[in-house]
């Protein structure tokens, strides 16, 4: 590092150029860790060495105290009494908080104000809906007194009617007239005309399992009292705007007073969006009643019980088609379960609809949609935000479409893809009325077809399955095809801080948040191409709202897309001002001035950046910026349920071949061949971690991630030992995952690349599809399996012995 | 009570409630909060460190039971500037995402190339007999009790292999 050249000199003159020790430049080809580049993850060596610190690792403060957070034991009831009294006496705990000792509005939501931190103690709004829903707080010396103290709370209840299943929350929305949010439509064409005039048709329902997000790192948040009643709160979280937004509102102070700190995550994948509001309200408001730190980090049960989970999803579908498998109409219903409040679950709901065609054109389409509640945890974001749910109801359709045809589905799926952008054909419109004119899927489907050797192995699986009496096996390759940007459009906006000290080094902040996938790597590497110095000069840091404010979730797949135009921007705007200045001191035109690695040329000459930067400083120009990006370009109309809600789609697919036991259900993913289009690729290490890891996620949801809950609404599946996770035993012995080489974002994203957070998890349909193909197999092509997802070894079973009477 | 721990090399006396855990005692005594609490009930692997070169999950032992064993976590493997072979490879393969598995991840590859080494069979150890040798089945089945939900399972794997001494090139 380089030593501080330039000292405060007050009284002993101006230091001269000369004097500033400038040494030459260096010539390197180019800089480590530009973009495009394989850099490593920013955080590597301090994960191994066990140095990166999460909020739970941060030292505590003295005078720390750890909150315990007391959860209903009811699905549904009014809260007759709740006596805490005798909790409070015991030594040791600081504060027990309930609805009454909320200042400020008891509501930790993100949109609709229908999540309360605590229920009221009386009257109307003494309800709990949920087993697990928080109802009063406990803040003790450490986290077992606060426990054990929690447990001499008397709670009466008056149980009330529950609705925990999805046919019990059609029957209660019957009841009530109404569903927990307005129903919602796509439609394009004329669907019934369509249905009755196509050669074939049937009918069918498949039904989707939500999923726990099991991030390693649980719900987790420490809060500090400042002076004034101000509070700096560390949050897990992807989204600390809405957490100081959340938390000052139900402090009743403003926005400013609230600072949220995360400088990283043990995982989020959507739960860590709108949820940690609740327990960052939680210890700001106890750490503002009694002048000390307050930690709240829950426990792994705690946390399943008390947090929401990815939608389960009813479809129904009707579809017309021709005999070459060509969709006439396809019409849809989605029967979303909710739980009980509405969170996130318009948007959501709204996204499973978006990708109800995924990458097949419909000519006509109807897709309904119902959000229903349960007295269930309120589900809510889970990377693919509804877009997996969607997509299995088509893909089911494709398998069955072949099925009644006796065409190979990677047939039908062909004929059905929206035509690519460079062929002669007419544009696919989707059901929402939105033009798809950057596909290139049928150009890698076909890629992937010849590189997975699909029709070969085709072959050799039917001649498997015809002599092997007891294990089959099946095959299938689907596609993705996932809308980039925010649907809810004003979210798709960003910001970013740029400082370049005197000594050249450089400080990056932006509003994006770095759950692991690698967001903080990839705008350190914008940031180090723009100004063409090595990333080591870049210093990353935690994300915090006291430096970019009115962020917006990082989620939908967008942080790089959007915290990378945003920190360009800002070190654009500085870099403008060091070629204005060197134009002026150095009496040369703007294009004689070129930023190459680690250096300046100015006219004839070279400088180190560092050095250009000191010369700078001296003369008085500001050397840092903000930076700004609203991604153009997108609308959607909620009322004519049309319009341009995606910047731009993102491509994949995946080719998954398995084998299952008919006697036990049992079965094992021998082979998975994924192509994956991330545009170019602002890091290609980075983007085949999170294309691996999505894939091995989405298959955890549709084979083994399996939620249970008993007929009281209690949640048995809350620990790993009951609810199962991939591990590496459950990876493919055979993975073979390339990024598609010929990638480029056709819209103008930063250097073209594509979002790959979500897309790659939908790429493991191919694994549920393919366990279709097998049980198939299993009832010799004679019956097409009722088969569920998740699809247990337990459902595998059962859809053998129903194909097979 | 009073008890004192070797970790890492050194002697540490602390005075904690005897039920304290192995882990607690690292992660709120000790300062040493590499290992993580991921689930706490035995089941996820975060909190995984060796003891007497045996790979245990800290979240389910008690300091106490600890006394005469010798105990090393993710920061006694080796330091930023000073890695452990099989941190070197974490590094080198990108063998995490978030991060928050990886000591553990880390930790239960260095003890299980040691059981490995020591013979003792897994589950898919086709002869008990001959030994066991080092494949990608064996290191996939030995690291199954180490959960990683962001699935960085293939460059862990290839991590592990790189570490063991079989050379792989980097994706
Ligand atoms: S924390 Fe010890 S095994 Fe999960
Ligand atoms: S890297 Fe996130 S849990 Fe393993």
């Amino acid at each position: 590092m380089d030593e501080t050249r330039i000292q405060d000199r007050s009284g002993a003159g101006e230091p001269s150029i000369a004097e500033l020790g400038e040494r030459p430049p260096t010539h390197e080809r180019a800089i480590k860790g530009g973009v495009h580049t394989k850099r490593i993850h920013d955080s590597g060596v301090k994960h191994v060495s066990g140095a990166a610190r999460y909020v739970d690792d941060e030292p505590e403060l003295p005078g720390t105290l750890q909150i315990y957070i007391a959860m209903s034991e009811k699905a549904h009831a009014r809260i007759v009494s709740l006596d805490v009294s005798k909790v409070r006496d015991v030594p040791g705990v600081a504060c027990v908080l309930t609805a009454n000792d909320i200042p400020g509005q008891n509501d930790y939501s993100p949109v609709f104000g229908d999540d309360p931190i605590f229920p009221q103690t009386s009257g109307p709004e003494a309800l709990v809906q949920y087993v697990g829903q928080p109802i009063f707080a406990v803040a003790a010396e450490t986290i077992d007194l606060a426990r054990r103290a929690a447990k001499l709370a008397i709670v009466e209840y008056e149980e009330l009617p529950a609705a925990i299943t999805i046919e019990q929350a059609l029957a209660a929305a019957g009841e009530a007239g109404h569903d927990l949010l307005d129903p919602h439509e796509m439609r394009i064409g004329d669907v019934d005309a369509a249905l009755e005039g196509a050669p074939h048709r049937v009918l069918g329902r498949v039904a989707v399992g939500g999923q726990d997000h099991f991030y390693l790192e649980g719900q987790i948040a420490y809060s500090i009292p400042l002076e004034d009643g101000d509070v700096l709160v560390r949050s897990s979280t992807q989204h600390p705007s809405e957490v100081q937004h959340n938390v000052a509102k139900m402090l009743g102070v403003p926005d400013h007073a609230v600072t949220v700190e995360v400088r990283r995550m043990g995982g989020g994948f959507g739960g860590k969006e709108s949820q940690p509001a609740l327990f960052a309200a939680v210890t700001a408001l106890a750490a503002v009643k009694t002048g000390r730190p307050v930690k709240c980090r829950l426990d792994r049960d705690d946390d399943m019980e008390m947090t929401g989970k990815r939608h389960e999803v009813t479809i129904n579908y009707a579809v017309g088609f021709s005999g070459n498998g060509r969709i006439a109409a396809g019409d849809f219903s989605h029967l979303v379960r909710c739980g009980y409040s509405r969170d996130l679950s318009a948007a959501i709901a709204d996204r499973a609809m978006f990708h109800a065609d995924n990458a097949y054109s419909l000519p006509a389409a109807r897709i309904l949609s119902r959000r229903l509640k349960t007295h269930t945890v309120s589900n809510t974001a889970f990377r693919g935000f509804g877009g997996p749910q969607g997509m299995v109801g088509i893909e089911r359709v494709m398998d069955r479409i072949a099925f009644e045809t006796g065409i190979d589905p990677l047939d039908v799926r062909k004929v059905n893809l929206y035509p690519s952008f460079d062929s002669d054909r007419a544009p696919g419109v989707t059901p929402y009325h939105m033009p798809v004119t950057d596909s290139i899927i049928a150009e890698l489907v076909e890629e992937l077809e010849v590189t997975s050797g699909y029709r070969a192995r085709r072959e050799a699986i039917r001649q498997f399955n015809a002599q092997s009496p007891v294990l089959k096996k099946g095959l299938a390759l689907t596609p993705v095809k996932f809308g980039i940007s925010f649907t809810t459009s004003h979210l798709n906006q960003a910001g970013a801080l740029v400082h370049v000290y005197k000594d050249g080094s450089v400080h990056l902040n932006h509003g994006g948040t770095e759950m692991g996938q690698g967001l903080f790597v990839k705008v350190a590497q914008v940031v180090a191409e723009e100004f063409q110095i090595d990333i080591e000069k870049v210093k990353i840091t935690a994300t915090t709202t006291a430096k970019v404010p009115n962020t917006s979730a990082t989620a939908a797949s967008s942080g790089s897309d959007l915290n990378g135009m945003a920190a360009q921007a800002a070190a654009r705007t500085i870099k403008n001002r060091l070629i204005d200045y060197a134009c002026g001191r150095y009496h040369v035109p703007e294009e004689q001035v070129v930023f190459a690695a680690n250096r300046v040329l100015i006219g004839n000459e070279e400088k180190r950046f560092a050095d250009l930067v000191g010369e700078a400083y001296l003369a008085r120009i500001s050397l840092s910026s903000t930076g700004f990006y609203a991604t153009p370009d997108i609308h959607y109309d909620r009322e004519s349920a049309s319009g341009q809600p995606f910047y731009y789609f993102a491509y994949g697919a995946a080719c998954s071949e398995v084998v299952i036991d008919m006697l036990t259900g049992e079965y094992k993913l021998l082979r998975a061949d994924i192509l994956h289009d991330c545009g170019t690729s602002l890091n290609p290490a980075i983007d085949r971690g999170q294309i691996e890891g999505g894939f091995i996620q989405g298959m955890g949801w549709l084979t083994m991630e399996e939620l249970w809950w008993d007929d009281k609404g209690r949640l048995k599946t809350h620990a790993p030992s009951t609810y199962k996770i991939p591990t590496a035993n459950d990876r493919p012995d055979d993975l073979r995952i390339a990024i598609w080489e010929k990638g480029e974002n056709r819209s103008d994203t930063i250097y073209r690349s594509k979002a790959v957070g979500e897309p790659p998890f939908m790429l493991a349909i191919s694994v549920f599809s393919a366990l279709t193909d097998a049980v198939i197999a299993a009832g010799d092509g004679k019956a097409f399996p009722d088969l569920d997802a998740p699809a247990t070894p337990e459902r595998v079973l059962k859809a053998v012995e129903g194909v097979r009477g | 009570m009073n008890v004192t721990l070797s970790i890492n090399g050194r002697y540490h006396t602390l005075d904690i409630d005897p039920r304290t855990s192995l882990l607690d005692a690292c992660r709120d005594h000790l300062a040493l909060t590499g290992s993580k609490k991921g689930c706490d009930h035995g089941q996820c692997g975060a909190c995984t460190m060796l003891v007497n070169g045996r790979r245990i999950n800290s979240c389910l032992t008690l300091a106490v039971m600890h006394e005469n064993d010798t105990i090393t976590t993710v920061e006694g493997l080796g330091t930023a500037e000073n890695l452990h072979p099989m941190q070197a490879a974490f590094v080198e393969h990108d063998g995490y995402q978030c991060g928050y598995c990886t000591p553990g991840q880390i930790v239960s590859a260095v003890g299980m190339l040691g059981e490995i080494g020591d013979g003792w069979p897994s589950h898919v150890t086709k002869d008990i007999k001959t030994g066991t040798e080092l494949s990608g089945d064996e290191i996939r089945e030995r690291m199954s009790g180490n959960l990683c939900r962001c699935s960085a399972y293939p460059n862990i794997v290839d991590a592990i292999e790189t570490a063991a001494g079989k050379t792989k090139e980097p994706a």
